[in-house]
C-alpha cells in the first residue's frame, strides 16, 4: 500500500499499480488512449499527462505520463493543473489533425472513446488547415469494417491482436505519419477474437459490420443483460436492439468470466434472432403435410385435443434452453417422462463433468483465474473451437512466466513493453493432448495427438505419477511414461497448476482422469485448479436436472409407451441419427415442438409453438463452473411468441395439469423447491418486485430518441409503455441507472463523459479491471465441495479399429450461431480428415469425395489430409451442414 | 272580483309580473351582452380587435360562448360537498337578481317600490357573500378556500363603507325609497353635493362584485381562479354571469343614487336610465383595462384607513348641513 | 401629514391618469394582423415546417446520423439509416411526428450537414392527427434551403459514390503502404 495525493486529496492505493489506473479507479476523469486495463501501459500516446511534484516544497513540478508513473508512497500529483491540461489539449489536437470529418457517418459515433477524450481534454476547434492524410481501406470479412482514415495511431489494435490474442495477420505497416494498421491483403482476420477490436479501437477504424448493416446509435438501443448462449462458459453480453430487431452483441463486463473480451462466435453469432424463417406464430401441420399458421385461441383448442388423445407423453428438454424452460416442460410431461435432450455420449460426459465439478467445487477455476495459472494441462479439448473464450485466457496464463521474470528484475507488472521484452519466449508451460492439431499449439509444449481413450489414459497416468494412490494405468510405453513424468514434474513445480478437460469428445473417462489429476495435485498444492468445459450454454444445468438422455424419449415412442413427443428448443436430428429420428417422428401421433428457429425438427413437427429466443425471454443458465446466471428479455416481439416456459405452462393447463406458479419468480421458487440442487438460483438476479429508490432499471440509455415517431406511421397515438412482468427492468429509459444498481441488472455501460463500452464500465468497477461494485453477477451452485471424493478407476474404452472423432469449428459447430448470416459466411466447408497413411490405407487422396457411415447415418464429404491425426482416425465435422446426429467418438468401418 | 281580488289588483299583479319578467330578462341579457362588449372594449383599449369572427363584428360571440358553456360536461369533483357545491352559484344569481326588484328604471317601472329599498339592496348584497364562501368551502381545494376567505373579508369590509356612503344620499332625500331618492335629484344630481359618497360607493361597489382592480378573490396569478377554481360548465357560467349582473346592478345603482336615475330632458326616462347605466358599465371595463390589482393588505388598509374616515366625515358634514338647512 | 396628502394626491392622479391614457388608446391604430386575410411577414429564419434539403449536386443531404432525433426534446424524429451500394449513408426512413413537434429548432442546430432546416411556413393544421406524421417523401425538397454550397460528403473522409479516398476537400493522396521510402 502507498499513500499518494491527487489534486490535494489523499488516497491509500495499491503501490503495484500505475497512477492512471489508480486515478480512474478513484473516479478522476483523465484522458487516455494507448493504455487499456488488460493491455497495460506503453506510454505512447502522451495523453494522460499530469503534474508530479517531488515533495511538499516543490511548487514547479514536472509533467509525467500517468500510465508510466508508479504510485510510490508520498507521491503528489495534480491532474487539474493548467500546464498538464494544456499539454493534454495539445496532444489531442495533434492526434486529431488528420482525423476525418466523419463523425455523422461513423458507426463509432456516440460511443467513441476519441470523441469522449477530445471533449474531456477540451479540444473543440480544429485549427489545422493543411491537407489530411488518407488511407485505402481493406475488406476484413463479414465481421469487421475497416475505415483507416480515422486512425490516430494509438497502437491499441496491434497490441491487443498480436500481444494479447497472439494473432499474426494484423500489423502496423509503414512509418511516421503513414502508419497503417491492417492485413497484408484483404480478407477476414484469422484470429477467433478479432471482434474485440471493435471495442478496443478507441475510434471508428474497426467497427462492427453486422451492426452497420442495420445501424443505429448506442443511445437508441434497447439493451438487456444477456448471457451468451453459444458455449458453456456463460460470458456476459449486452445485446442491443431497436424496434424489435437485434442489432448487435456487445461485451458486458464480468470480473470473473469474460471481463473485457468475447469470442467472435459470441459477438457475431446472434444474427439467428433476426432470421425471416423463424416460426413467428403457432403452426399446425394440415392434411397436405404443410405447416399452416393458427390463431392463439384456435391453437388452444387444438392442443387440448392433442393432449386429450395422447397415449403417453414424453418430453425432450434441451441443454441450450434455460432452466425455467426445461423445468416447465418437466412439469408438463411429468418428471418421469422428461429427458435432458442430450445425445447419450454427451449426456454421459456431461454427468461425469457434473460429478467432477461437484467433487472439486472449491478448486474450480473461473475464467479469470485461468489467466493466473502458471502450468496447464489440457485433456482432449480443442478449446478454441469448443469454448473459445477459454483459449484467450489460456494465452494469458502462459505470460505468468514473463511476469515472474519482470518481478525478479523489479519491473512493474503494468509496464507492458518491458515485461514482454524481459519475458522473451519464456512461457509458462501448457501441455495439451487432443485428437488433432489445435489453434493453441503455438503455445503448447510438445502437443500430443491421441485418440480419446489414450487421452484419458494420459490423464490417469499423470494422476498416478502425482499421487501413487491414484489408480495406475497399465502398459504405458516408455515415451509416454517420460512425458507423463515431465508433465507431473512441471505441474508439481507450479505455483498454481490448472487441469482443463471437457465433454467435446463425449468420453466420460477424460473427465474422470482430469478429476483424478486434480485431486492428486491438490494434495500437494492447495492452489490447484480444475476447469471443465461442456457442450452448450446449459449443459451443466441439464446434467444437474436430469440424467436420462434423449435415447430414453426415442425408445419410449419406439416401444409404444408414448405416442406424443414434446420438444423444447431442441433439434432431434442434432442428437440422434437421422434414420432413427425419422422413424420416431413417423411413429409418434403428434410431435409438438417449442422452438425459436426453423430447425429440421420444426420442419417435421405436427405442432409448432414459437418460443422466444434469448432475446425474447428471461431465463437462468448454469455455466461450466456451476454459476447460475440470469439473462433478461431484450424486447417484446411483435408476434404471438412467448417464453418456452410460458408455452409449457399453457400446455400444462390445457392438459389438465395447471401449474401453481404464476410468474418468473414463482417459477424459480418452484424449481428450487422441486430440485434442491438448484438452491441459490433465485439470488442470481433480483426479483421482479425489486426496486432501487422505488425505481426499475432502464433498458435504454436516457437519451433514447424517436419515442413519439418510431411507430407514428402505424398510429400517431403513442404506445403504452410495456411493463415487464418478469424482471425489475423497464422497457424504457426511465428508472435508476448507476453504481448502486445490482450488477446483474446493468443493461449497458455509460457514465457521464464516458460513452465507450470499455471505458464507461470503469465507474461500475471496484477498481479498474477488477470486480463489479456489488459483486460479479451469478450464483455458484457448487460453492462447497461435496463429500471427499475417491479416485475414479482408470477405466477407458479403447477402440482398436477405425475410429471417428469429432472435429469442431468455432463457426458452425454450434447450431444457433450457425444460423447467423455473418457466422455462416465464415463456416468452413465440411470435410473428412485423415492423416496421409490412413488416406493411403483407404485408397483415397485429398479432395476426393468420401462416403462414411457413422451410426447408420451416411454422408459424403471431400477428404482432407490432416497430418496431425492419429492413425486409423477419421476426423468428422460436427454440427454443421447436415452432420448433426453424430455423437462421437465411435468405431466406424470405412 | 275573482277569488276575492279586485280587478284593479289583478291588473297590478299582471303588470308587476310582466315588469318582473322584462326586468329579469333585460338584466340577464344585458349581463350576457356585457361579455362580448367587455372583450371588444378591452381589445379596443389594448390596441387589438377582440373577438370579431363570429357574426358581424363578433356580435354572435356571446351565442357561441353560451352554446359552448351549455354543452360542457356538468362536473362535480368527487371530493366536493355536492349539495353546497351546487347551491353556491345559484345564490349569487339569486341575490343579485333580487336586488334589481327595487330599482326604479322609470317613474312607473319599479317592481317592488319598497320604503326601505336601500336596506333591501344592502341586505341582498350581503347575502351574496354566502355564495362565495359556500363555493370555496365546498370545493375542498386550498385555492378555492383562500379565495373565498379573502372575499368574505373584502365584501364584509366594503359593505360597511358602501352603506355609510349611502347615508348621505338618504339624508338629502329624506327617504330610503329609491324612487324618492331619484325624485329628490330633480334640482341637482346627488353626485355634486355627495361627490365623496359617489366615489366611495363606486369603489365599494367595485369591491362588492370583485371586479378588477379588486378581483383578489379570483386573482389567477396566485389562486388559479380563487373560489370557482373547481367549477366548470354551467355552474361556472352562473358565477361568470353573476359577476356581469353585478356590474349591471352597481351601474344601475350609481345611476339611481347619484345621477338622477331616469331624469333627463327630451328622451324617455328609461333611455336616459339605460344610457347613464351603460356609461358606468363601460367605465367598469375601462377600469379593468387601466388599473392594477392591489395587494390584499393594501386593499384592507385602504378600506379601513381611508374610505371609512371619509365616509364618516361625509355623513357628519351632510348631516350637519341638513340640520342647518332645516 | 403633508407627505400623506402628497401621496394621496399623486396616487389618485396616477390612477386617473392611467384611466385617461387607457381611454385614449381608443383612438390608436390596432396592432393585430387579421391573419387569414392579411399574411404576416415571416423572416427566413422563422421556425416553421421542417424540410430536408439536398446538396448542391442534387443528392440528399441527410446522412442519417441521428443527431436531430437525439436532440429533439419531444423525441418526434425517427431516422433509420441505410447505405447505398457505394457506402453513402442516407435515411431509409425519416419521419417527423408534427403533432408532437414544438418547432424549437434544436434539430436544425444539431444537423452537421445542414440537411434539416426549419422554414417560414406554419400553416400545417389537419383535421386528422394521423396526417401530421410526415415521412421522408413529404419532407424532402429539391433545393439547398438556407445553406447553398455545402456538401458534407465533399468534406468527409469516407469514400462514397464517385469520390474515392484522397479526393475530398483538403485531402492528400492515399498513403502507399507498400513503399519503402520514409
Amino acid at each position: 500500500m502507498a499513500t499518494i495525493t491527487i489534486d490535494g486529496k489523499e488516497f491509500d492505493v495499491d503501490d503495484t499499480e500505475n497512477l492512471l489506473a489508480v486515478a480512474l479507479s478513484k473516479g478522476f476523469d483523465l484522458p487516455y488512449f494507448c493504455w487499456h486495463p488488460e493491455l497495460h501501459s506503453v506510454g505512447a500516446c502522451r495523453q494522460c499527462a499530469v503534474k508530479s511534484y517531488r515533495n511538499d516544497e516543490d511548487d514547479k513540478g514536472m509533467l509525467v505520463m500517468a500510465c508510466m508513473t508508479p504510485c510510490s508512497d508520498g507521491g503528489r500529483f495534480e491532474i487539474d493543473d493548467e500546464e498538464a491540461a494544456e499539454m493534454r489539449r495539445q496532444v489531442i489536437e495533434w492526434l486529431m489533425t488528420n482525423h476525418p470529418h466523419d463523425c455523422p457517418v461513423c458507426e463509432e459515433g456516440g460511443e467513441c472513446h476519441l470523441q469522449d477524450m477530445t471533449l474531456m481534454a477540451g479540444h473543440t476547434q480544429r485549427r489545422y488547415r493543411g491537407p489530411k492524410r488518407t488511407h485505402k481501406n481493406q475488406d476484413l470479412g463479414p465481421f469487421i469494417n475497416h475505415e483507416m482514415n480515422r486512425c490516430i495511431a494509438c497502437y491499441r489494435c496491434v497490441r491487443y491482436y498480436r500481444d494479447y490474442a497472439d494473432g499474426d495477420d494484423l500489423r502496423a505497416l509503414g512509418s511516421h505519419n503513414n502508419v497503417y494498421f491492417g492485413r497484408e491483403s484483404d480478407g477476414a482476420f484469422d484470429n477467433e477474437f478479432s471482434g474485440n477490436l471493435v471495442e478496443v479501437c478507441p475510434t471508428g477504424v474497426f467497427t462492427d459490420k453486422t451492426l452497420g448493416a442495420h445501424y443505429n446509435r448506442k443511445w437508441d438501443m434497447q439493451n438487456a443483460p444477456g448471457i451468451c448462449n453459444h458455449c458453456s462458459l456463460g460470458c456476459n453480453t449486452s445485446p442491443g436492439s431497436r424496434q424489435g430487431v437485434l442489432k448487435r452483441i456487445q461485451n458486458r463486463y464480468h470480473g470473473e468470466i469474460n471481463h473485457y473480451f468475447l469470442c467472435d462466435r459470441g459477438r457475431f453469432g446472434a444474427g439467428f434472432v433476426n432470421r425471416d424463417d423463424r416460426p413467428r406464430q403457432p403452426l399446425v401441420r394440415n392434411a397436405d403435410g404443410v405447416l399452416e399458421p393458427r390463431e392463439m385461441d384456435v391453437m388452444r383448442d387444438t392442443m387440448e385435443e392433442v393432449f386429450a388423445q395422447a397415449n403417453g407423453v414424453v418430453g425432450v428438454g434441451s441443454p441450450r434452453a434455460s432452466l425455467e424452460d426445461n423445468f416447465a416442460l418437466r412439469h408438463l410431461v411429468g418428471a418421469d417422462n422428461f429427458t435432458n435432450g442430450m445425445a447419450p455420449a454427451d449426456s454421459a460426459a456431461s454427468v461425469a463433468a457434473r460429478d467432477a465439478i461437484a467433487a472439486n467445487a472449491d478448486r474450480l477455476a473461473t475464467l479469470r483465474e485461468v489467466e493466473s495459472c502458471d502450468a496447464v494441462l489440457i485433456l482432449g479439448e480443442d478449446v478454441t473451437q469448443t469454448a473459445p473464450r477459454l483459449a484467450l485466457s489460456l494465452r494469458q496464463s502462459r505470460r505468468n512466466k514473463h511476469l515472474e521474470h519482470a518481478a525478479a528484475n523489479k519491473i512493474p507488472k503494468w509496464h507492458a513493453r518491458a515485461v514482454r521484452d524481459i519475458g522473451q519466449y519464456n512461457n509458462s508451460p501448457i501441455f495439451s493432448a487432443t485428437t488433432s492439431a489445435t489453434r493453441l499449439d503455438d503455445i503448447v509444449m510438445t502437443p500430443q495427438r491421441l485418440r480419446p481413450a489414450a487421452i484419458a489414459e494420459l490423464g490417469f497416468a499423470v494422476a498416478h505419477a502425482l499421487d501413487n494412490t491414484a489408480p495406475k494405468v497399465e502398459q504405458l510405453d516408455a515415451d509416454t511414461q517420460a512425458l507423463v513424468d515431465a508433465i507431473a514434474e512441471t505441474l508439481k513445480g507450479a505455483k498454481k497448476p490448472l487441469i482443463v478437460a471437457g465433454t467435446s469428445l463425449g468420453d466420460p473417462a477424460i473427465l474422470k482422469a482430469a478429476a483424478n489429476a486434480t485431486k492428486a495435485l491438490a494434495a500437494a498444492n492447495e492452489a490447484t485448479r480444475l476447469f471443465v468445459t461442456l457442450a452448450e450454454a446449459n449443459s451443466l444445468g441439464m446434467a444437474m436436472m436430469e440424467e436420462r438422455d434423449i435415447d430414453h424419449a426415442l425408445t419410449a415412442v419406439e416401444d409404444g409407451s408414448a405416442d406424443t413427443l414434446v420438444v423444447m428448443q431442441n433439434c432431434l436430428y442434432e442428437r440422434a441419427p437421422k434414420a432413427r429420428v425419422d422413424a420416431v417422428i413417423k411413429k409418434a401421433k403428434n410431435v409438438v415442438v417449442l422452438d425459436h428457429s426453423m430447425t429440421r425438427t420444426v420442419g417435421e413437427a405436427t405442432h409448432v409453438l414459437p418460443s422466444g429466443s434469448f432475446a425474447e425471454s428471461d431465463g437462468t443458465l448454469v455455466n461450466n463452473e456451476g454459476r447460475a446466471q440470469r439473462f433478461f428479455q431484450l424486447f417484446i416481439p411483435d408476434a404471438p411468441m412467448q417464453e418456452g416456459w410460458r408455452w409449457a405452462a399453457d400446455l400444462a393447463e390445457v392438459a389438465g395439469n395447471k401449474p401453481e406458479w404464476l410468474g418468473m419468480d414463482d417459477l424459480i421458487k418452484t424449481i428450487v423447491a422441486d430440485c434442491p440442487q438448484f438452491a441459490g438460483i433465485e439470488d442470481a438476479a433480483p426479483s421482479q418486485s425489486f426496486r432501487k429508490f422505488g425505481m426499475r432499471f432502464p433498458r435504454s440509455p436516457h437519451r433514447f430518441s424517436g419515442r413519439t415517431a418510431m411507430y407514428a406511421n402505424v398510429d400517431v397515438r403513442e404506445r403504452r409503455p410495456e411493463v415487464d412482468p418478469d424482471s425489475p427492468l423497464a422497457y424504457s429509459m426511465e428508472g435508476y441507472y448507476g453504481e448502486q444498481q445490482p450488477p446483474s441488472t446493468i443493461a449497458y455501460a455509460w457514465s457521464p463523459g464516458w460513452d465507450s463500452n470499455q471505458a464507461a464500465i470503469t465507474r461500475f468497477q471496484d477498481e479498474v479491471g477488477g470486480h463489479l461494485k456489488g459483486g460479479d453477477p451469478g450464483i455458484r451452485l457448487f460453492a462447497a465441495p461435496g463429500a471427499a471424493a475417491e479416485f475414479w478407476a482408470a477405466e477407458v474404452t479403447a477402440v482398436d479399429g477405425w475410429q471417428a472423432v469429432p472435429v469442431y469449428h468455432i463457426f458452425g459447430s454450434e447450431s444457433q450461431s450457425a444460423r447467423a448470416p455473418a457466422i455462416a459466411e465464415r463456416m468452413p466447408k465440411p470435410e473428412y480428415r485423415v492423416n496421409a497413411e490412413a488416406a493411403k490405407a483407404l485408397g483415397v487422396t485429398a479432395g476426393d469425395s468420401f462416403e462414411l457411415a457413422v451410426n447408420g447415418e451416411t454422408h459424403a464429404f471431400p477428404l482432407a489430409i490432416d497430418p496431425s491425426l492419429p492413425d486409423r482416425t477419421i476426423g468428422v465435422p460436427v454440427g454443421m451442414h447436415g452432420v448433426c446426429g453424430l455423437r462421437l467418438p465411435v468405431e466406424v468401418k470405412p | 272580483m275573482i277569488f276575492g281580488i279586485s280587478e284593479h289588483e289583478i291588473l297590478s299583479i299582471v303588470v308587476t309580473a310582466i315588469l318582473t319578467i322584462v326586468t329579469l330578462m333585460g338584466s340577464v341579457i344585458m349581463a350576457a351582452l356585457m361579455i362580448p362588449i367587455e372583450r371588444r372594449l378591452l381589445g379596443l383599449w389594448q390596441d387589438r380587435y377582440g373577438p370579431n369572427r363570429v357574426g358581424p363584428f363578433g356580435s354572435l360571440q356571446v351565442v357561441a360562448d353560451m352554446i359552448k358553456i351549455f354543452f360542457k360536461e356538468d362536473w362535480i369533483p368527487p371530493f366536493a360537498d355536492k349539495a353546497v357545491f351546487v347551491i353556491a352559484p345559484a345564490i349569487i344569481m339569486f341575490t343579485t337578481l333580487m336586488a334589481f326588484a327595487v330599482i326604479p328604471f322609470t317613474e312607473s317601472w319599479t317592481i317592488a317600490n319598497l320604503n326601505v329599498g336601500i336596506l333591501f339592496l344592502l341586505a341582498m348584497s350581503s347575502l351574496g357573500v354566502y355564495s362565495v364562501i359556500f363555493a370555496g368551502w365546498s370545493s375542498d381545494n386550498k385555492y378555492a378556500l383562500l379565495g373565498s376567505m379573502r372575499t368574505a373579508a373584502q365584501m364584509i369590509s366594503y359593505e360597511v363603507f358602501m352603506g355609510l356612503s349611502l347615508l348621505g344620499v338618504v339624508l338629502l332625500a329624506g327617504s330610503f325609497n329609491l324612487g324618492d331618492i331619484v325624485e329628490s335629484q330633480r334640482g341637482m344630481w346627488n353626485v355634486i353635493p355627495q361627490f365623496p359618497a359617489f366615489v366611495i360607493f363606486f369603489i365599494a361597489g367595485c369591491a362588492e362584485i370583485h371586479r378588477a382592480p379588486f378581483d383578489l378573490p379570483e386573482a389567477e396569478q396566485e389562486l388559479t381562479a380563487g373560489y370557482h377554481t373547481e367549477y366548470s360548465g354551467m355552474k361556472f357560467g352562473m358565477f361568470f354571469v353573476g359577476e356581469y349582473l353585478g356590474i349591471v346592478l352597481i351601474s344601475c345603482l350609481v345611476t339611481t343614487l347619484f345621477f338622477g336615475g331616469w331624469l333627463g330632458p327630451w328622451l324617455p326616462g328609461f333611455v336616459w336610465f339605460f344610457l347613464k347605466a351603460f356609461f358606468f358599465m363601460c367605465f367598469f371595463i375601462l377600469l379593468r383595462a387601466a388599473t392594477v390589482r392591489p395587494r390584499y393588505d393594501q386593499l384592507m388598509a385602504f378600506g379601513w384607513k381611508v374610505l371609512l374616515p371619509i365616509a364618516l366625515l361625509n355623513v357628519a358634514i351632510t348631516g350637519a348641513i341638513v340640520v342647518a338647512q332645516s | 401629514m403633508k407627505n400623506a396628502a402628497q401621496n394621496a394626491f399623486s396616487a389618485t392622479s396616477s390612477v386617473l391618469r392611467t384611466i385617461g391614457m387607457t381611454f385614449m388608446h381608443s383612438f390608436r391604430k390596432r396592432d393585430t394582423i387579421l391573419y387569414p386575410e392579411e399574411k404576416p411577414y415571416l423572416p427566413p429564419r422563422y421556425r416553421g415546417r421542417i424540410v430536408l434539403t439536398r446538396d448542391p449536386d442534387g443528392a440528399e443531404r441527410c446522412v442519417a446520423c441521428n443527431l436531430c432525433s437525439v436532440a429533439c426534446p419531444v423525441d418526434c424524429i425517427s431516422v433509420v439509416k441505410t447505405e447505398d451500394e457505394t457506402g453513402r449513408w442516407y435515411p431509409e426512413t425519416f419521419r417527423i411526428n408534427f403533432s408532437r413537434c414544438i418547432y424549437c429548432g434544436y434539430c436544425e442546430d444539431a444537423c452537421p450537414t445542414y440537411a434539416i432546416q426549419l422554414t417560414p411556413d406554419f400553416e400545417m393544421g389537419e383535421f386528422d392527427r394521423q396526417n401530421m406524421v410526415y415521412e421522408k417523401s413529404d419532407l424532402l425538397i429539391s433545393g439547398v434551403g438556407k445553406r447553398p454550397g455545402y456538401n458534407f460528403y465533399r468534406v468527409a473522409g469516407m469514400s462514397v459514390g464517385g469520390k474515392d479516398k484522397g479526393q475530398a476537400e483538403n485531402e492528400a493522396e492515399p498513403v502507399d503502404i507498400k513503399t519503402l521510402l520514409p
